[in-house]
């Protein structure tokens, strides 16, 4: 029967880039016990923008709409981990969900007016929003203003384990990472995530089936920004410096760049295109000092050329 | 606050205003008539501005420098769009922020693989220095008169061109209603090479002008084009009207309001709303009135 | 036929600026009936069926749905009340198959949106109902396909077939017929006839075989206004109607 052939051959699919991912999980988890201080760091970088990038294809690839404006939750993210150093609290369990609730406030205003826009207004909208909020970043003098200030204290889990440390920092990250993305899949995969899809695919059908897809978009905007300023903390510990520049449209623009490489939508891709996008940046910057115009054009050819990014590419040599 | 020093904040502001109404064209128009966003539009600036730095030391007329830093920045847009941008008209508007995105990379660090790091800086010709005394009291630098003057003369040669020319109106209907352009039974090709190379022209212009004014950098134009994009939203897209009230309303605005909010909010506070103030602006007027103050309805 | 309608509109009026669109309508459509609406293109019937499922609101005049007056009802809630709707082009989920139709119409008449973590409904879990519809409108072996592999036909069959799979009292039927051949024409109108007991029927259609084989009562939209309204023979009869649509507007098969 062609309908069950054509399940089998998914669920197989499926499968096979479970187990792929598997595999990358369990290579990044013994990275770090190779006690190259360098690698283990890379990891981590790679695990915070991962946490990002999957927040932003909750948005992008789900919600069919373009933020431009994500830098702002990571920012939030940054500076919740700098300024409660700053106030004498690093425990990694008050910064992280302080970080979270502080971006989900955030998030759920942002949202509760931008997602009254779509298209060209979004893109406008949220670039607009997190504008404000790197003036606002910039603006704090205290904090060290534009040139933005060295974090305080590094985010503590206990007595002699902190994010300072390479591993500690690679191994919490990419628990975090393991953790937003399962979340992120089993909603996806439940009603709440039908009624987005729909609600991306047709709006007005969701309307005309008794549904309206705003306080769904909103639920999970506010979501997505609260993941992304956990990759904020992360980021901040990695750096051990807290900055505006964590907050430009430069950063948004590359947290988007990395869902598209990576092929937006689906989750794992981001986590592909953070890795890509990270190994790139590494390798490229080694090789010249003009590694960011070598990015630019890669970026372009991927548009171009591509009608997919590397999770697409990959799926479609196992079929 | 003194009187003097307001008229002359007013003359920055409206200077300012005609920057980004340069800015503000090309972006309204490559939304309007090709429904493409352009991030790399700060870029053009950019381009501008080196370009005259590096024409200026070349040639030893002031003038010929500028008219060659305008041809190279044609040829350079008209290859752009016979290259990338074309390529684009029928993307996404994600596909389409994420090359113009890179093309802004590649241009911000190609300036720098052949210009250095180091901000370059332009020489006046000494018959555009020097201050211009208005009344008794109050005197104006003679060169943002200048670039003010020649901000309002390529309006002027655009609106003529836009109004009296039959690629001009064939740009305005396209701007205002797209569909019409497959009707009017136009060259589509070169009527969007046409807009683009136009658009980045006027930007390089405003990057040409600003050049002996501030250091010449990577990025330079990079804030501009987040404001032209305020003003573009302000102004209503596809709306040249709508270009030029909200870029004049945002120049002043912007820099009448440096002065104002410290004083009303206090150092800290008041320097944020400073910088925050025209985004503020653009968020109330695309969650309260989208089509902006000109524009039209856009689905 | 029950006695009180679940649906009517009195006087309905619509206006774009000095344009009229709608001019005071006022029809009715009961449980168990099928009460055809047409008109030629322009008269209005989509403005009128876009103001009864609510996606445009009316100038002056009322709306009832089982009694209740749903003026100021959202398109959504009127849904869930009963209110379903197949549009003319097809409205459908590209990213989805077949089965994910109906499952996502269930979750949306149930309100079961909400659920953010159990996983929902697949391939396998569809209900008997679900596959009985499936079955009725002929997509049962159709189920995983997604909705690119669908051809034109099978578009409008799944659109009929999510209006069927909720809670739906009423069905308003945007041209159902249209783009059909021959044979899908007539699996269509019997497919409608088989409808009737459940539903109450709205249906707009240009294909006059459909209407006068379908209806129960046929009112005929021109100009934005109802210029008549009756049973079949009535309409077909009525010098009117003829001189205003049926004399150009036979669609004959």
């Amino acid at each position: 029967m062609t309908g069950a052939h054509v399940i089998k051959q998914s669920e197989a699919k499926n499968l096979r880039l479970t187990l792929t991912f598997c595999a990358i999980f369990i290579l990044a988890l013994l990275v770090p016990m190779l006690e190259q201080v360098y690698y283990t760091k890379l990891i981590a970088r790679i695990s915070v923008f991962a946490i990002a990038a999957v927040s932003l294809d909750l948005i992008v690839g789900f919600s069919g709409r373009v933020s431009l404006g994500h830098a702002a939750f990571f920012g939030i993210g940054v500076y919740s981990a700098g300024i409660l150093a700053q106030f004498g609290i690093a425990q990694i369990w008050l910064v992280m969900p302080i970080a979270f609730l502080v971006a989900g406030l955030i998030g759920c205003f942002i949202g509760a007016i931008s997602l009254r826009t779509s298209g060209l207004y979004f893109i406008f909208i949220t670039l607009a929003f997190s504008q404000m909020i790197f003036f606002i970043a910039q603006g704090l003098r205290m904090y060290g203003g534009d040139d933005g200030f060295r974090l305080p204290a590094a985010t503590v889990w206990f007595e002699g384990v902190d994010l300072s440390q390479a591993k500690v920092l690679a191994y919490t990250m990419l628990g975090v990472l393991l953790a937003v993305t399962y979340v992120a899949h089993r909603i996806m995969s439940s009603n709440f995530g039908q009624v987005i899809i729909a609600s991306r695919d047709n709006s007005r059908k969701v309307n005309s089936l008794g549904l309206q897809p705003y306080p769904y978009q909103l639920t999970l905007f506010t979501l997505s920004a609260c993941m992304c300023a956990l990759g904020g903390v992360g980021f901040a510990n990695l750096n051990e410096y807290v900055s505006p520049a964590s907050i430009s449209w430069v950063q948004s623009g590359e947290f988007l760049f990395m869902v598209i490489l990576g092929s937006a939508g689906t989750l794992l891709g981001p986590i592909l295109g953070a890795a890509a996008f990270v190994t790139l940046e590494q390798i490229l910057s080694a090789w010249t000092e003009y590694w960011m115009f070598y990015l630019g054009v890669i970026l372009m050819l991927r548009v171009l050329f591509l009608k997919t990014g590397l999770l697409g590419l990959i799926s479609k040599q196992g079929a | 606050m003194s009187l003097g020093l307001f008229i002359e904040q007013v003359f920055n502001g409206l200077q300012l205003g005609m920057i980004l109404f340069l800015m503000a064209v090309g972006v309204t128009l490559t939304f309007g008539v090709m429904n493409l966003i352009n991030l790399a539009h700060g870029s053009m600036l950019m381009i501008g501005a080196f370009l005259i730095a590096f024409a200026a030391s070349t040639v030893h007329s002031f003038g010929l420098a500028i008219l060659l830093a305008m041809v190279m920045v044609f040829a350079l847009s008209w290859f752009i769009e016979k290259v990338l941008v074309k390529h684009l008209y029928a993307k996404t508007h994600l596909d389409q922020v994420l090359a113009s995105f890179g093309l802004s990379i590649v241009l911000n660090d190609g300036v720098i693989m052949i210009w250095g790091r180091e901000p370059l800086y332009v020489n006046l010709p000494s018959w555009l220095e020097g201050p211009v005394q208005l009344t008794p009291t109050f005197s104006y630098p003679l060169y943002r008169l200048v670039i003010t003057g020649v901000a309002i003369l390529a309006g002027l040669v655009l609106w003529y061109l836009l109004t009296k020319t039959r690629l001009g109106m064939q740009i305005r209907a396209g701007a205002e209603k797209r569909e019409m352009i497959g009707a009017l039974g136009v060259n589509i090709n070169f009527l969007f090479t046409a807009v683009f190379a136009m658009s980045a022209i006027l930007a390089a212009l405003g990057g040409v002008m600003l050049g002996p004014m501030i250091s010449v950098q990577s990025g330079m134009g990079d804030p501009l084009l987040i404001l032209s994009l305020a003003v573009v939203v302000i102004g209503g897209i596809g709306s040249l009207k709508g270009a030029l009230y909200a870029a004049l309303l945002v120049g002043l605005v912007d820099t009448l309001g440096r002065m104002v909010w410290p004083s009303l909010l206090g150092a800290l506070v008041g320097n944020i709303v400073s910088n925050a103030a025209i985004y503020i602006l653009m968020a109330l007027v695309i969650a309260i009135r989208p089509s902006g103050l000109f524009g039209r309805q856009l689905q | 036929m029950s006695q009180s309608p679940i649906l009517e509109t009195v006087d309905i009026v619509k206006s774009f600026g000095a344009l009229m669109v709608t001019d005071r309508v006022s029809l009715s459509v009961h449980s168990g009936e099928l009460h055809a609406l047409i008109g030629p293109n322009g008269a209005g019937k989509s403005t009128l069926i876009n103001q009864i499922t609510g996606e445009l609101e009316v100038n002056s005049g009322l709306i009832y749905f089982e009694g209740e007056m749903i003026n100021k009802v959202t398109v959504a809630a009127r849904s869930r009340l009963g209110i379903s709707r197949a549009y003319q082009v097809p409205q459908l989920f590209g990213s989805m198959s077949v089965a994910q139709h109906l499952i996502m119409a269930e979750i949306a008449s149930k309100n079961q949106g909400f659920k953010m973590w159990a996983k929902s409904a697949g391939l396998d879990d569809l209900s008997s109902s679900q596959k009985s519809i499936l079955q009725q409108v002929g997509l049962l072996h159709l189920a995983s396909k997604p909705t690119a592999a669908l051809a034109h036909g099978e578009k409008r069959q799944l659109e009929l077939a999510i209006c069927l799979s909720s809670k739906a009292k009423l069905l308003i039927l945007d041209e159902p017929l249209a783009g059909l051949g021959p044979t899908e024409s007539e699996q269509m109108i019997e497919l409608l006839r088989s409808l009737k007991s459940h539903f109450g029927i709205l249906l707009v259609e240009h294909d006059m075989d459909a209407v006068f084989s379908l209806a129960d009562r046929v009112s005929v939209l021109v100009n934005g206004a109802i210029i008549a309204s009756g049973t079949v023979e009535q309409i077909k009869n009525d010098p009117l109607v003829k001189s205003a649509y049926l004399g150009e507007e036979l669609d004959v098969h």
